[in-house]
């Protein structure tokens, strides 16, 4: 195996590059990218938050879900530049002041995770789920979640916990989280 | 038992791991990131069966960011384009030239970043000369076929292996003697685990020349043993580091040539190398799961008694034997078909077959091939009491083996734990109103409606296993546990085993805090870093409570042991005079006087008995005396929809006893996933391959996973046998409702179906089978 001198820089000087002004978990960011990074590679590779996963690299697993102004989508078919002056909310950006996201809180407490890999997906479809209908029912979280696969729960405890953070929400003075 | 303040057995406590998981901060191999990393891509073969006739390096190497091409040729050079499988057959690394199944890894891509190396991938051009595959093992066996291993030398056909176990005349001479006899083909087709997260590593090379590798790995001991063994490599400059996994289910126990073409580039390279598969390769190259071609019958007396068993299977392995089965056993744990009945006389055959696949036989949340025995003994069951018009519930009420019969000798050589099969049917059939159901059947019936009802009372074989009959290549099937108790009474535990999910870091933390009086909330897990954790075979096949669980409790026993000559010390009296009561060390008879586990920690590092070692901790290798054998009854309702074939899962009652529980909150997240991954193979999921050997499910497009829309609403209840032999008394129950559900869903389809004098109808139950079945018969 012939290998020359290796510089290990992600230059690919062959592609185009754009400069985005993205606004990250409420944190003003300005980036450098290739045209062609998709989102979920710039939260994860670029600024190293990898709490947002890839599941299928097509989109219908929803592992790699983050809200893009407040609306789901799968990081892993949007490209990075599609972002450009957007607000972008990932896992990361749930919990505000030490204090848990109520969907997190749910999660936790009606044991809707397991492995935990489709977890910070099938929670921000869930954050935006509850700000959409406040008050789902049972069918209502099913087609809401029906974008994110988990292999592990079989959906009864996650369907628990968005009821559970639907309450706690409901009982929140207005402007919580 | 109930111990809240301790959060021991028999509490739901809150999962530990849960605080990272929920934040996005759990570590799993795609999350490592590592200064001057590379990665790794691979150019998988468009082809089932074709010569590779040259591979033309320059175009991938001209891209931007590639930095290499491994091919089988360079590794063949190192004598590694080849590796050893679990089963002691051989795999390719990567072919030298000639590709056995489509999607087969032909060549690695090292590049700066992913999209590089997947630029690289895009430009790689290889000339191939298409060959005729071999798809359909029954041909495989034909005299004329194709001999596929020609690697083999002296190999004339594909013929793999053939396995049996019983009597074979005296069952052939039962079956003669039956009054009824059913005969029944029945196809378990290839699924995949497709957990979330797909397979990868991480593997990086030290200046002091030591190999570290972050592996999506279930077993991580094993495979440190198996690097070593392959590659050469001392087995102390070998870590394997198996952080979070997102997902396991079996699909993470074998190693893939990915892995070793990682490891060579980053011992080449000089440079940490990551491999990440996308889906596409995870659904065509990793192992698949079942693939069972079974042809059974079954004998009964007129009154219905059971009489003999005969099973016939023929096992597609692909191109190599690449199961994960002990290795005393190739067909695995498949001869427990007798199942939760006292059969006399039965006879199990099966012969194994190369065909033009990727390899594999895995699990799919399974013990071993346990999933094709309960399907294919629940299915005769059902078969022959609509045959003899009994109700199947009071043909298996009638048949049981009986909760005095423990513990109990099957016929194929298991001795079943402990048991009482009619005590959870019963249940179920309480819970979801049995004979209100049958009723209305009979009423919808006469409306022409399709309503069905299918039973499955499954008996299940998990943790393997014993030392005397259990190895894989050499290595015995125990599992092990280390517990250390720090001077102020903090505890850390580390097991041979690895979670994917189930929630070991509470699991094992609430069986020590009950051993030990020490609150779970002062007790760390760890698992998975072969460099600090102690020796075990992993977790798989329900196998970590009862084997790792136990080795937690024996070892918390001996801590206790060396406690009590503290507390002793301490308390000013003799050993002989302590117990261990309420979880304390107490003077007998006088309950004020007493000491607790963290008294006694603290002093075995500062005022421990003179002669005495200091510390407290203890490390146990548990070779469990027997296997446990988790069962359960479970109830499927259907609504069949007559025009377009499309069935309703109207109710489904699961109850499971799987002995002592430990967390009952995490046990029953484990039934609903585990009825899930029972509901989808039913229902959806299979790989099919047309006869060019095109894979026809590369991706979630063509592979379905169920959603929170089809699935159904799982009910759930417990009844509670313990395991006589298990020192808690607890069985495993990770995987108990993937093996048992699928019968009760065939079993209510074709239940409703009768009408239409259907007797079998083969998974996945998709509305065009359903439509087909129902439109090929003039209706009734």
């Amino acid at each position: 195996m012939a290998i020359d001198a290796v510089e290990v820089q992600s230059a690919m000087p062959n592609h185009r590059s754009k400069t985005i002004h993205v606004t990250v978990n409420g944190v003003p960011r300005e980036s450098h990218v290739e045209a062609r990074t998709l989102l979920v590679s710039y939260l994860r590779e670029h600024l190293k938050l990898t709490g947002t996963h890839i599941g299928c690299d097509t989109g219908h697993c929803g592992a790699c879900t983050v809200l893009v102004d407040g609306t789901p989508v799968k990081s892993c078919m949007f490209l990075a530049v599609q972002s450009d002056g957007s607000e972008v909310r990932s896992v990361e950006g749930l919990e505000t002041g030490g204090k848990l996201h109520p969907v997190q809180e749910g999660f936790h407490k009606e044991h809707g995770l397991q492995c935990g890999y489709c977890t910070p997906g099938m929670m921000m479809t869930s954050v935006a789920l509850l700000a959409a209908n406040p008050n789902p029912t049972e069918d209502e979280i099913r087609r809401g979640i029906s974008g994110n696969l988990c292999r592990c729960t079989g959906y009864v405890n996650i369907v628990k916990a968005i009821q559970s953070a639907a309450k706690e929400m409901a009982a929140a003075p207005k402007g919580g989280p | 038992m109930a111990t809240a303040p301790l959060g021991g057995i028999g509490v739901s406590v809150p999962r530990k791991e849960d605080a990272r998981f929920i934040r996005g901060k759990g570590n799993y191999v795609d999350d490592v990131q590592l200064p001057g990393m590379l990665f790794l891509d691979i150019v998988r073969s468009p082809y089932a069966y074709a010569k590779i006739l040259a591979i033309h390096k320059e175009k991938t190497l001209a891209v931007p960011g590639v930095l290499a091409v491994i091919t089988g040729k360079d590794l063949e050079a190192a004598k590694l384009s080849w590796m050893p499988t679990l089963m002691s057959d051989t795999q390719m690394v990567l072919p030298t030239d000639t590709v056995m199944f489509q999607g087969q890894e032909v060549v690695g891509v090292v590049a700066t970043d992913r999209y590089a190396a997947a630029d690289g991938v895009a430009a790689m051009e290889i000339d191939y000369e298409p060959m005729t595959p071999v798809i359909d093992p029954f041909k495989a066996l034909d005299p004329g076929a194709p001999v596929l291993r020609t690697d083999k030398p002296g190999r004339k056909d594909n013929h793999i292996w053939h396995w049996e176990v019983g009597d074979k005349d005296g069952t052939a001479q039962a079956l003669k003697e039956s009054d009824v006899v059913i005969k029944e083909k029945i196809y378990i087709p290839r699924i995949h685990v497709s957990s979330i997260e797909t397979c990868g590593c991480v593997a990086q090379v030290d200046s002091m020349g030591k190999l570290t590798v972050w592996l999506t790995t279930q077993a991580p001991h094993a495979i440190r043993t198996v690097f070593a063994l392959v590659s050469g490599l001392p087995e102390n400059q070998i870590r394997i580091i198996s952080p979070d996994i997102g997902g396991g289910f079996g699909g993470k126990v074998p190693v893939y040539p990915g892995y070793v073409i990682a490891v060579v580039a980053a011992l080449t390279t000089g440079h940490p190398v990551k491999f990440i598969e996308d889906r596409t390769g995870n659904l065509t190259s990793d192992s698949f799961a079942r693939d069972y071609h079974i042809e059974a019958e079954i004998g009964a007396t007129k009154d219905g008694r059971l009489t003999a068993l005969r099973v016939k299977t023929l096992a597609d392995h692909g191109y190599t034997d690449a199961a994960a089965n002990p290795s005393k056993f190739p067909a695995g744990m498949f001869h427990v078909i007798t199942g939760s009945y006292p059969f006399k006389k039965a006879f199990v055959e099966v012969d194994a077959v190369y065909t033009n696949k990727p390899p594999g036989g895995i699990a799919y949340r399974c013990s071993f091939r346990v999933t094709e025995a309960v399907h294919a003994i629940e299915r005769l069951i059902d078969i022959l009491a609509h045959q003899l018009k009994m109700d199947p519930a009071e043909f298996r009420l009638k048949n049981f083996i009986p909760p005095e019969a423990f513990p109990f000798p099957s016929v194929l050589g298991w001795t079943y734990d402990s048991g009482n099969y009619a005590g959870a049917l019963k249940k179920a059939m309480e819970i979801i109103d049995y004979a209100g159901l049958r009723k209305e059947q009979v009423e919808k019936r006469k409306r022409g409606e399709l309503m069905g009802i299918g039973i499955s009372s499954f008996t299940e074989i998990v943790g393997a296993g014993p030392s005397k009959d259990f190895d894989i290549l050499g290595i015995k099937m125990f599992d092990s546990a280390e517990v250390r108790i720090h001077p102020t009474g903090k505890v850390l535990a580390r097991f041979g085993t690895k979670s994917q999910g189930q929630g070991h870091e509470t699991t094992y933390a609430q069986i020590l805090a009950e051993e030990l009086g020490i609150p779970v909330e002062g007790i760390s897990v760890e698992e998975g870093d072969t460099d600090t954790a102690p020796y075990g075979l992993g977790t798989y096949a329900s196998r970590s409570t009862p084997t790792a669980g136990a080795a937690a409790v024996i070892a918390a026993r001996k801590i206790r042991e060396k406690g009590a000559k503290i507390a002793a010390h301490l308390l000013e009296v003799s050993p002989d005079d302590i117990e261990w009561v309420d979880h304390k060390f107490q003077v007998k008879g006088v309950p004020g006087k007493s000491k607790t586990m963290a008294d006694v920690a603290f002093a075995a590092y500062t005022n421990h008995p003179q002669g005495m070692e200091a510390g407290l901790e203890a490390v146990d290798y548990y070779d469990p005396p027997n296997m446990t054998y988790p069962f359960g009854s479970y109830i499927a309702v259907v609504d069949i929809d007559k025009e377009t074939g499309q069935i309703k899962t109207r109710r489904f009652v699961a109850v499971d006893d799987c002995g002592t529980i430990i967390n009952p909150m995490i046990v029953d997240g484990q039934i609903h996933g585990g009825l899930t991954m029972g509901f989808a193979p039913s229902m959806l999921e299979e790989i099919q391959y047309d006869a060019d050997g095109n894979n026809k499910a590369t991706s979630f497009l063509e592979y379905l996973l169920p959603t929170a829309v089809e699935t159904p609403h799982w009910e759930t209840a417990k009844t509670t046998t313990p395991s006589p032999h298990h020192p808690i008394g607890a069985k495993g129950v990770g995987e108990s409702a993937t093996v048992g559900a699928p019968p009760a869903f065939v079993n209510a389809v074709v239940d409703a179906l009768e009408p239409y004098g259907v007797t079998n109808i083969d998974i996945p139950l998709s509305s065009y089978k359903i439509w087909q079945a129902i439109h090929s018969k003039d209706p009734p």
